[in-house]
């Protein structure tokens, strides 16, 4: 197995009074996609959160390469390399579309290769690159968070069900794109999406009541029925 | 149909939208003002006070919209910085009167710096000491800054005493010019443009540079702005000063328009300011600016045509904006 990127100890969040994780534990393996499945309010997103310092942690460690990650702050974690795109996609609608790419890139300069590229894997940038974001649709906001996250180079990028709500032909374009983007970079993909999230993931972890449930090779759980009954209450075929 | 923040298509959008409800205004006065040079009087009257009035409220609008932070205790600014303006112009009596325009010019400069100064070092204690341990609290804000407004109340009656202070004028600024039959205020000018430069200086940062790009977008979502990796607190403080050291330039300002001014001034702007802020749309420096004009000139409109209901001229108005656009009416959060 390859170096892991990312390590969760014994990781505990409460958010307010309620104590959501309840010690989860992690190791996300370098490169490809590393899959979050859970029910609503099993604590996939707290996780990203806690990963990202928007919770606190009030117990165990977040480890990214040797650093110890668990006290910084929200900005630091993220010049450390790692990307986030949240549930709601965090779009700034009052700024256009080149100010939402330029706000993520280093020194507020592009470099050219790069944003041909994404301009090739989400020709929509291009089409509306002067366009105030409110005006895109759901989809194009979508493509826009994950424009901005991989327009520097990003050791790490976690995404929050990226294909909430997106019409079937966005999601097939996404899965085109996120294969593309995980020949370079580690994805750690939070969904609920199970054919969506079965075709892109190596690894994935199961969560329920804010413990990890199961942890293994996404093939183990796509082949084994029952596996996904019991961890997911789903089985792949409701899905086909 | 579009709804929301942003919703357009509109038939005023099309003809230019809420970018000409002040000159909409000004029509709908001349018939009820009756006499132009009147009516020209007022609209300058009003165009100045509105300049005046979008100093002191753009600076809370960026602070409320960006850290959504509720600072009552943002009138305190504005009464220090009417009352140091007023006493560096006394100090400076000598020059205010002199004949040299040089002397007048450094005497203003110097009042306008000195309210400048004191906005800058008492934003940036105002916001590490009182703002900082309560931000997320609206209860608490509203608790500790309406304290912290009390006591600066108070320490203005120590310095100032309670009774009203005359504020000398630079000769520079006094007298008016003649336009045919309309009597312009040169002072009103002045304020005019002053404002006018401050609007512009403030539009050019927010669109030009990368803080203003940040500014901006940590009025949306400002943990996104720090999951990009820029620390949201640090920009915050720079943006509190900024809106101080407007506040009480505005406060210097209408020291200077006033003539007289007492230990209430700002508390009686401050209803102004919060109302220009809520009809503008919150984070909004087009919108300050927009409802700034509105504020003034339906003020001295109003104070004109219907002067019994003077006092309740811009709480209608912005009844009547907010029924239209729940929002403001340039809000800068996107839908």
């Amino acid at each position: 197995m390859s170096e892991h990127i990312l390590r969760l100890d014994d990781v505990h969040t409460d958010i307010g009074q309620y104590h959501v994780l309840h010690g989860i534990s992690l190791n996300v393996p370098e490169g490809g996609v590393y899959v979050l499945l859970g029910r609503n309010g099993a604590g996939k997103t707290t996780t990203l959160r806690t990963i990202m310092g928007l919770w606190r942690a009030h117990r165990g460690a977040v480890v990214f390469r040797h650093h110890d990650i668990t006290r910084l702050h929200t900005s630091d974690i993220a010049r450390l390399g790692i990307a986030y795109v949240p549930e709601n996609m965090g779009i700034f609608g009052g700024l256009t579309v080149e100010e939402n790419m330029r706000l993520a890139s280093a020194g507020g300069r592009f470099d050219d290769n790069r944003l041909q590229r994404i301009f090739t894997l989400f020709p929509a940038m291009e089409k509306f690159w002067t366009k105030p974001a409110w005006s895109l649709s759901g989809g194009q906001k979508q493509m826009l968070a994950i424009s901005r996250a991989i327009i520097e180079p990003r050791e790490l990028i976690l995404i929050d069900e990226p294909t909430k709500g997106l019409a079937p032909a966005i999601i097939r374009a996404m899965i085109d794109a996120f294969r593309e983007i995980a020949a370079e970079t580690t994805i750690l993909l939070v969904e609920q999406n199970f054919l969506f999230a079965s075709s892109l993931g190596a690894h994935v972890s199961v969560i329920d009541d804010g413990r990890i449930a199961h942890s293994g090779a996404m093939a183990e759980l796509t082949q084994d029925k029952d596996l996904q009954t019991r961890l997911l209450s789903l089985s792949l075929d409701a899905h086909q | 149909m579009p709804s929301g923040p942003n919703a357009s298509g509109s038939l005023i959008d099309r003809f230019g939208g809420v970018y000409l409800l002040p000159l909409a205004m000004m029509i709908v006065a001349l018939p009820l003002v009756g006499s132009f040079s009147s009516w020209a009087t007022l609209t300058v009257a009003g165009l100045a006070m509105g300049m005046m009035i979008f100093m002191m409220a753009s600076g809370l609008s960026l602070v409320f919209g960006l850290m959504d932070v509720l600072n009552f205790g943002h009138s305190a600014f504005i009464t220090f910085g009417a009352f140091i303006a007023a006493s560096v112009l006394a100090a400076l009596a000598a020059w205010v009167q002199a004949d040299s325009l040089v002397l007048n010019f450094l005497a203003l400069s110097a009042a306008i710096g000195a309210a400048a100064l004191f906005g800058l070092v008492a934003g940036w204690f105002f916001e590490r000491v009182i703002v900082k341990p309560v931000y997320r609290d609206h209860l608490r804000q509203i608790l500790v800054t309406m304290g912290a407004l009390i006591i600066a109340e108070q320490l203005i009656l120590v310095i100032w005493g309670g009774a009203p202070l005359s504020v000398p004028r630079p000769a520079l600024l006094s007298g008016s010019i003649i336009l045919g039959d309309v009597a312009v205020e040169v002072y009103r000018i002045f304020a005019f443009f002053l404002g006018l430069i401050v609007f512009v200086a403030l539009y050019l940062m927010l669109n030009r540079t990368r803080v203003g790009l940040l500014i901006r977008a940590g009025v949306e979502n400002r943990e996104m702005v720090e999951a990009l990796g820029f620390r949201i607190d640090r920009i915050f403080i720079a943006v509190f000063m900024a809106g101080s050291t407007l506040a009480a330039m505005g406060g210097a300002m209408w020291a200077g328009y006033q003539g007289l001014i007492s230990p209430t001034l700002g508390g009686e702007l401050l209803v102004l300011v919060f109302i220009v802020v809520i009809i503008g749309g919150l984070g909004s420096i087009e919108g300050s600016l927009l409802g700034a004009l509105m504020v003034g000139l339906m003020g001295n409109y109003v104070a004109f045509i219907f002067p019994k209901l003077a006092l309740a001229s811009n709480m209608l108005l912005m009844l009547i904006i907010l029924l239209w656009r729940p929002w403001g009416l340039k809000p800068a959060v996107g839908g």
